[in-house]
């Protein structure tokens, strides 16, 4: 059931601020994109736009269309709450909610959402979520422990589990590891390779060799100069893109020339 | 310089004297100033505790002054307490939903003008003398019900006027302590803005809220300046916030100690001529202790059931 | 993937506007900015009802205020009744301005630059304890210990006269008992102590640590160091901390109650009996006893204090906010 997401002349504005200019593309359902490019390119900020996490800061706004599966993201009848809970999120440092034990970050996006839910089914859909993160096993024992007691890498699992538990169609994922050490890492990209079957993934990372192990289309985004906009400069398949880029700035990005 | 003088040794010992001096003397002055403000805060303690404990006793807080003339040693405070304690309800019930929703207000939709309106004049309104409170009160039931009405309610609103910029600043505070992390996470899982507020900001912060709330009340409940006009005096119980004159611990103190010393005839062993100074300053020593109470067990919530925060 | 979700047959169509989030939202939302809107309407309501309640004895004339009060003097206007009041209140706010500064600058910068960091915070409790203590329980410490027979009031008082009788200030017949507005004065210093050192502090703790060590590497001793880096930069914030002690001793009422024995004069005599009143203690003395338009007539003078200490309030947070604007994101 995961979907597709197409992006057709977005422009992002913080206030009167244009952050990111004029990006057009087309995200395929089951599969994992990368953005990649040079700190404060905008990737992220462009990331947000695709659940309509950017418009929490104050001033910031879009113009231009993202639609899912057909359905714009941006018309008047669309609730950016059921956005949300169709299109997960997992941000760049892990951040469970410090009040809550390990199952009952699981359950979070239904708990908190004031839905009911009998006993059974909610530990059935804390070990399938957990399951789904590959935290399963490292946690079963100590569901009910708070979910900083984890190591970073578990923290960051758990906030996979946590997102995939409301059952999106999209997860995007906010530079997952770069708050983690490798071992982490690796186990995140793994449960990456696992959940494309199921999900739309969208990754944002610094790291080209992270890009070029776990995605199948990779973006990459660059700016001109502090003051100017983010723009997307291509976008192809990953083998593509590292083999033969079409475009010099993105040769010289991925050689390490620059950035 | 044509005649070049050997380099200056390397002088490492001993700055200027003068310099020296007035850097002890400040030290001095600034350590003086600190013991200085102890001394009332060591004096008062001490005043209370030597004056409170001549009448301070389990009949004391379980009676009131009903019926109880001249240098009688009998009645105590029960009704001053109770009242205090009503009246101090009623203030926290208006000011607690008001203070943290415009707290929630400025920390979490606050935006513009209003915002800052809002901002400004909170902090104008910490600064209302505690007797204006208390004439706004004694005015709004004026209009309302003609001049004269005495009875507990006015003075719990004397009180939540100042007791609500009181919560507001410190739940304000606790709500900004909260990482935005953890509002992107519950947003970010489908979570609606008033949820995430009300599950997830709230409760995280809510060991702090208490504290702030505690320490509010722990400063209005000395208040006896509104409640003088407000609630006036009473010797009897009374606990219908809606009828009749309440008293309260702080109006108790001061309306003993404005009675003076009772006039003894020579040789009436039952008659006390200081009764009425001593059973302010037992009144005092209560009331304080319920100050001193709410402020140590604030801050034990504070630091007992604060979340574990993410850092490992 | 070994086990898969059963999922809700939700497609895209399932971003609509849902009725229900929508109207807690909408109900959330709408308490939240009432209550802040809340807020200024109690403070607009304060003065509107004094205004209300104070009007009967605004109009009328002063020979009808004479008659049907008992306090108020003969041949003289509301204005000239409360002329004296404001000042009575202002001295009293002043000497415990006087008093207290300098005492809770000296705490703010022992606390935030000479005790040693691990105590800093116990020590600010200890101040802020002086804050808890309720005003009555002040007024009732400063009859025993500064007023009664053997309080320290009057030899300190005379000491003063002494000393510096010939200023006008300290002239005048030393009362005893001390039932003067210096020592009523002397008790409001050590009830706004606790703000002054408070603000003070936070301002102290904020100077920028670069500039203390380019002073302290420059060869500067403790003191040099505070008077190069800490006092200029936390001078605006001094500043107003005093304007917030002063709004509050401006209004305080208990201890001046308790403690002064009151008169209705333009006195500067600060060391004399029944020279003086503050207008809080004014209104909390003659309230209980005073007829309809007695308590119309000294809602009045609450009126003027509330303007008072509103301007000086606001003058102070001005400060404060223009000083934030100017420090805030470097």
């Amino acid at each position: 059931m995961a979907q597709r997401i197409d992006v057709k002349d977005l422009n992002i504005y913080y206030g009167s601020f244009l952050a990111v200019a004029d990006v057009t593309m087309n995200i395929p359902a089951r599969s994992v994109t990368a953005f990649i490019g040079p700190s404060g390119c905008g990737k992220s900020t462009f990331l947000r736009t695709l659940n309509r996490m950017h418009e929490v800061i104050p001033g910031a706004r879009v113009e231009g269309s993202v639609s899912v599966e057909g359905v714009s993201l941006y018309s008047s009848d669309v609730d950016p709450v059921a956005v949300r809970r169709q299109i997960g999120m997992v941000f760049q440092r892990p951040n469970p909610f410090p009040t809550m034990s390990i199952a009952e970050n699981v359950l979070a996006g239904v708990r908190l959402n004031n839905r009911r839910m009998s006993r059974s089914d909610a530990a059935d859909l804390v070990e399938e979520s957990l399951t789904g993160a590959n935290l399963w096993n490292e946690v079963k024992d100590r569901l009910d422990k708070p979910g900083s007691s984890l190591s970073g890498g578990q923290q960051q699992r758990l906030c996979i589990a946590r997102a995939i538990a409301v059952r999106p169609q999209i997860l995007l994922m906010d530079e997952p590891c770069s708050a983690l050490d490798p071992i982490s890492t690796l186990a995140i990209e793994d449960l990456i390779q696992d959940l494309k079957d199921e999900y739309t993934i969208v990754i944002v990372t610094h790291n080209m060799q992270q890009a070029a192990r776990v995605s199948e289309q990779t973006a990459f985004f660059n700016i001109e100069g502090t003051g100017k906009p983010g723009r997307l400069i291509e976008m192809d398949d990953t083998r593509v893109m590292f083999s033969s880029p079409s475009r010099k700035e993105t040769e010289d990005y991925i050689s390490g020339r620059f950035g | 310089m044509a005649t070049a003088t050997a380099a200056p040794a390397f002088q490492v010992h001993r700055i200027e004297t003068r310099r020296r001096v007035t850097n002890h003397v400040m030290t001095g002055l600034v350590v003086l100033a600190f013991l200085l403000a102890m001394t009332p805060l060591v004096s008062v303690t001490w005043s209370v505790i030597a004056e409170g404990y001549k009448q301070l006793s389990p009949y004391f807080l379980t009676h009131s002054m009903r019926g109880v003339f001249g240098g009688s040693e009998s009645g105590g405070i029960y009704h001053a307490m109770l009242g205090t304690v009503l009246i101090t309800l009623a203030a926290t019930v208006i000011s607690v939903p008001i203070g943290l929703f415009t707290a929630i207000y400025l920390v979490e939709y606050g935006r513009g003008p209003l915002a800052r309106a809002v901002t400004f004049f909170v902090d104008v309104m910490t600064g209302i003398p505690s007797i204006v409170a208390g004439l706004f009160a004694y005015a709004l039931f004026a209009v309302i019900l003609g001049p004269g009405a005495t009875f507990g309610l006015i003075g719990g609103i004397a009180l939540s006027v100042l007791m609500t910029p009181v919560v507001v600043r410190s739940s304000e505070e606790m709500l900004r302590l909260v990482p935005n992390e953890l509002r992107e996470a519950a947003l970010a899982l489908g979570v609606p803005k008033w949820l995430t507020v009300v599950k997830v900001v709230l409760r995280t912060a809510v060991a702090g809220l208490t504290t702030g709330v505690m320490i509010a009340i722990a400063r209005v409940i000395g208040e006896t300046a509104p409640l003088l006009l407000t609630a006036g005096f009473s010797d009897s119980i009374n606990s219908d916030l809606f009828h009749g004159r309440m008293m309260t611990l702080p109006v108790f103190i001061y309306s003993s100690w404005h009675k003076g010393y009772v006039p003894c005839n020579a040789g009436d062993v039952a008659c006390n001529p200081n009764i009425n100074f001593e059973r302010a300053w037992a009144a005092a020593l209560t009331l304080i202790v319920i100050v001193m109470l709410l402020n140590l067990v604030a801050r034990l919530v504070a630091r007992f059931f604060a979340p574990k925060t993410g850092t490992h | 993937m070994t086990t898969t979700p059963t999922r809700s047959p939700q497609g895209a169509e399932g971003l609509r506007r849902s009725r229900r989030s929508g109207v807690g939202s909408g109900l959330f939302a709408g308490l939240s900015v009432g209550s802040g809107a809340l807020i200024l309407v109690v403070l607009a309501a304060v003065a509107a009802f004094l205004l209300i309640q104070a009007w009967p004895a605004l109009t009328s004339a002063p020979a009808t205020l004479h008659e049907s009060i008992a306090w108020f003097p003969d041949k003289t206007s509301l204005v000239s009744f409360v002329g004296p009041l404001v000042f009575g209140t202002l001295l009293a706010a002043a000497i415990a301005l006087v008093i207290a500064t300098p005492i809770a600058v000296g705490i703010a910068l022992f606390i935030s630059h000479y005790a040693p960091r691990r105590f800093a915070a116990g020590l600010g409790y200890l101040i802020d304890l002086l804050a808890a203590i309720p005003s009555v329980v002040y007024g009732l410490w400063g009859v025993r210990v500064l007023v009664g027979q053997n309080g320290i009031g009057q030899p300190i008082q005379q000491v003063l006269h002494d000393v510096l009788g010939f200023i006008p200030l300290f002239a005048g017949t030393p009362a005893r008992p001390a039932r003067s507005l210096f020592i009523a004065g002397m008790v409001l210093a050590v009830m706004i102590l606790p703000i002054i050192t408070a603000v003070a502090r936070e301002v102290f703790l904020q100077t920028p640590r670069l500039h203390e060590e380019a002073s302290l590497a420059l060869g500067a001793t403790r003191w040099e160091m505070i008077r190069m880096a800490v006092l200029p930069f936390g001078r605006s914030g001094v500043v107003s901390a005093a304007m917030l002690g002063l709004g509050r001793a401006l209004g305080e009422t208990m201890a001046v109650l308790m403690i002064l024995s009151p008169g209705f004069t333009y006195s500067w005599h600060i060391l004399e009996a029944g020279k003086q009143q503050t207008i809080a203690a004014n209104i909390a003395a003659q309230f209980p006893e005073a007829n309809p338009l007695g308590v119309n007539t000294l809602i009045a003078t609450g009126l003027a204090l509330f303007v008072i200490t509103l301007a000086v309030n606001m003058l102070a947070r001005w400060i404060v906010s223009r000083r934030a604007e100017f420090s805030g994101a470097n």
